[in-house]
């Protein structure tokens, strides 16, 4: 079957599917969680990509440029912060950061 | 008629969508990081027969080159107890996949239709590279969030410096805070001792 534009949304909505099946089966691993989210984030940039090429239209790649600079920042931020929960409570289970109900 | 790009996409594609089931399924964490990479490269790929080349190179350089390490970089270092991060992994399954399913099912009546299936490739109107066309107009309509992404770098260079750098202490300065809390029996000692006789 010749790929359409509707070829790389179903692509990129079956990425996103398979990143939410990931976070909810992981729900323990905040690593995970974060690699999720980075799935996630490239199945939203395919979309963009897809509908840029098909309309002829380069703003939709200029987004992408964004998206990807915010996602550096916000991966960069998030492993820091879990590099700081593994040092006060010595785990990265999610189960295990409950200091403020105590 | 299938033309040869078109084989290229369905390849790219099923990497893609094995190595991201690999990434949520993966025992261990670096196999998983792993997986993300491949999946990043079967990315690229599917971009650059979406002629956006400039991106795919920059996310084969700025994710697989710098994220990805550092992904890697945390989860070797991070001593896991992989056990009890995998207890009751499948617990959930069933609901997950109902959530899932449901996702994909709506997305495909959704993009099935006539205006995605019959929607022409319509040309970006020049014969410039696309990092040429692409560096005309983020220099021009779109250089103020060009800059604000460089202030969004910035502050995440700050912050993750800030926050895994707090309560580290490698100078030998003397914290106010002790100056100021210091009393004088933390500092004298008064030792009695006899005075010798001459």
């Amino acid at each position: 079957m010749p790929v359409t534009l509707s070829h790389y949304l179903l692509l990129a909505g079956i990425l996103f599917a398979i990143s939410i099946l990931g976070i909810f089966l992981n729900r323990k691993n905040i690593i995970l969680i974060l690699m999720a989210i980075e799935l996630m984030l490239l199945a939203v940039n395919i979309n963009f990509i897809a509908f840029s090429y098909y309309l002829g239209d380069l703003a939709g790649q200029i987004f992408v440029f964004f998206i990807l600079t915010v996602a550096a920042a916000e991966s960069a931020i998030g492993l820091a912060i879990i590099i700081l929960i593994f040092r006060n409570y010595k785990s990265i289970n999610v189960a295990d950061l409950n200091r403020l109900k105590q | 008629m299938m033309q040869f790009s078109d084989y290229i996409f369905y390849f790219f594609s099923s990497i893609l969508i094995l190595a991201s089931l690999k990434v949520i399924t993966a025992n261990n964490p670096v196999y998983s990081a792993l997986s993300l990479v491949l999946a990043f490269f079967s990315a690229a790929g599917i971009w650059l027969l979406l002629h956006a080349e400039f991106l795919a190179i920059a996310l084969v350089l700025v994710y697989v080159g710098a994220v990805m390490v550092l992904f890697l970089f945390v989860v070797m270092m991070l001593d896991i107890n992989l056990e009890s991060l995998k207890k009751g992994f499948w617990s959930y399954f069933p609901f997950a996949i109902l959530i899932a399913g449901v996702f994909i099912v709506e997305i495909y009546l959704v993009v099935s239709d006539k205006f995605f299936l019959e929607s022409q490739i319509e040309s970006f109107g020049t014969s410039k590279s696309n990092t040429h066309a692409i560096g005309n107009i983020l220099y021009t309509d779109y250089l103020l969030p060009f800059q604000i992404a460089a202030i969004i770098l910035l502050v995440a260079i700050i912050s993750a410096i800030a926050l895994t750098m707090f309560g580290h202490k490698s100078h030998k300065a003397i914290d106010p805070k002790d100056q100021i809390k210091v009393r004088r029996d933390d500092r004298i000692r008064i030792v009695k001792m006899k005075s010798e006789k001459r």
